[in-house]
């Protein structure tokens, strides 16, 4: 008995000698879309230090971090909640929890995680120690019990959800503060809610509208005001152009006091003035803009396109509100990720299979790094800010 | 008697059904090369997946599996595939597939779309 319990011990502590401390701050994941597998990566290193299988359909699939910073809740596609060890690079507890699901935030304390989906439409949400279930809001609307698709979840202070509902264009907000008894509250958005975002101060809540010009903004310290739509009309009756891939809103780009965001049907990124909601310019680019991201320090924006034109990225400076580079990473670039301060950005070009790391500085390439098909890219500080 | 004069009806449908047929099958597999073929598999994979989700289950998009198409047909998803539906977010893809390549990917789609190798 006592030799066995010895010998226990004597594996488990040359297990565990195997692993030197070290911090979480630099690192982060790559999703490999095709191979339901994520790698995890050092970005003061710029190196793969694992790679965890096993995590289902990735084909949109997005990452929240524990407040520690240790661990990712990456969403899949058909609706698998992973829960994976950066430190111990594994893969340490995986729930099915529902058929279709399309991303997930984490509770201001960090003690929820909450997942959104298209099938069946609603949030959940889980503890983020155990990933027991905690709370089921369906997204029903309208009086025969359907449910809507929900998009753009976000958290706001006081473990409260705000989100769109694609089909019933309307916007919500869960308080989960009391997990057993979610209150919810619902505004009328608009048509065709497809994403949204939050302000980096959790105030603003803004939609993006797919069936009309505009998008919907709701003031979370004064909701009683209502939902206000902003931008209104900014095709100006034109005819759009066809959208093969929605706009992601997350991933918000906010600068000295502006919001640019990426137009719907048309070629161009709107820069709107964040005091007075006015749109105070337009920036012509290549294509269909996706990601429209700030630089950490908020002096650029660089932006990547929607299939078909997407092997290209612009960076636009936020003085001058001029196009001043036009990038070629390399066949189809999906996402990109600043680090923490912005000296790098990683950009993942699925078809030619790999990570390409550049100086944001001097916009040279810095390394590159292979990875099956990959899309998204998220670092560890995402932990520490809200709406992310 | 009547056995015969419902025949002639029956052999006329045939008749033109297999011409239907012949017509779409040439449509479905003559017009695109093997190379275009693998083209397409994969557009249709990870571009449409980014709706449709890549193993078309389903996204912001409808399910695109053969179960989910099973009583559609060929004609009306190629029709939709070139010109999208208006007031949904399926775009128009005729500015990147000609009429062959559209009927090629319904053709697939009924049957089961191929993976990507
Ligand atoms: C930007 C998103 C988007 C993209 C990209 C997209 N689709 Fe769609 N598709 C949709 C939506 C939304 C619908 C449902 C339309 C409706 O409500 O009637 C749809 C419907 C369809 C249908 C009809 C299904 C049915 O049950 O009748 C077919 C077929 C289809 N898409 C094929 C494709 C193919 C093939 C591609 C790529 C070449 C593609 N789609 C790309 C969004 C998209």
């Amino acid at each position: 008995m006592r030799t066995s319990l010895l010998f226990v011990l004597s594996l488990l502590l040359s297990a565990c000698s195997g692993i030197a401390p070290r911090g979480s701050g630099d690192l982060g994941v790559v999703i490999e879309r095709a191979d339901g597998s994520v790698k995890i990566v050092d970005s003061s290193q710029r190196a793969v230090l694992a790679r965890v299988t096993g995590l289902g359909d990735l084909s949109h699939a997005s990452v929240v971090f524990s407040r520690d910073q240790r661990y990712a809740f990456v969403f899949g596609r058909d609706g698998g909640l992973s829960k994976v060890d950066l430190l111990e690079q594994k893969l340490v507890q995986r729930v099915q929890q529902a058929g279709n699901s399309i991303g997930g935030a984490i509770s201001q304390d960090g003690s929820l995680i909450v997942a959104q989906n298209y099938e069946p439409g609603g949030i959940k949400a889980f503890r983020t120690d155990t990933l027991e279930q905690v709370a089921d809001v369906p997204a029903e609307y309208g009086n025969d019990g359907k449910r809507s698709k929900v998009v753009g979840l976000a958290d706001l202070p006081g473990n409260r959800f705000a989100y769109a509902l694609f089909d019933a264009g309307e916007i919500r907000i869960t308080d989960l503060s009391d997990p057993s008894r979610p209150k919810t509250q619902r505004w009328a958005a608009g048509k065709q809610p497809y994403d949204a975002l939050v302000t980096p101060d959790g105030r603003y809540f803004i939609a993006g509208l797919f069936g009309e010009d505009g998008l919907a903004m709701l003031d979370t310290w004064q909701p009683e005001l209502g939902v206000k739509k902003v931008l209104s009309g900014y095709g100006r009756g034109q005819e759009p152009l066809p959208v093969f891939k929605m706009p992601h809103l997350r991933g918000w780009a906010q600068a000295g006091g502006r919001l640019y965001l990426p137009a719907i049907g048309r070629h161009e990124v709107l820069v709107v003035d964040m005091q007075t909601w006015q749109e105070v310019g337009r920036i012509a680019v290549r294509s269909q803009p996706v990601f429209v991201m700030a630089r950490p320090d908020g002096r650029e924006i660089w932006v990547n396109f929607a299939f078909p034109d997407n092997s290209h990225v612009q960076v636009i400076d936020t003085l001058t509100q001029r196009i001043t580079d036009t990038l070629q990473p390399g066949k189809t670039v999906l996402h990109m990720e600043f680090t923490p301060r912005g000296e790098q950005v990683w950009l993942s070009v699925r078809d030619d299979n790999r990570v390409v790391v550049y100086d944001t500085a001097t916009r040279r390439p810095l390394q590159q790094i292979e990875a099956l098909s990959p899309s998204g890219i998220f670092f560890t500080a995402r932990a520490a800010r809200i709406g992310f | 008697m009547n056995v015969h004069r419902a025949g002639r009806p029956i052999i006329v449908v045939c008749a033109a059904g297999l011409a239907l047929l012949f017509v779409g099958l040439a449509h479905a597999g003559d017009d695109v090369s093997p190379a275009r073929q693998r083209e397409l598999v994969h557009l249709v994979r990870q571009d449409c997946g980014a709706c449709h989700g890549l193993t078309l289950q389903g996204g912001l998009g409808a399910p695109l599996t053969a179960v989910a198409l099973r009583d559609k047909p060929a004609d009306g998803l190629a029709a939709t595939i070139l010109h999208g539906r208006p007031g949904t977010a399926m775009p128009p893809f005729k500015s990147m597939l000609d009429e062959a390549e559209a009927q090629w990917i319904a053709a697939q789609l009924l049957k089961g779309f191929p993976r990507e190798n």
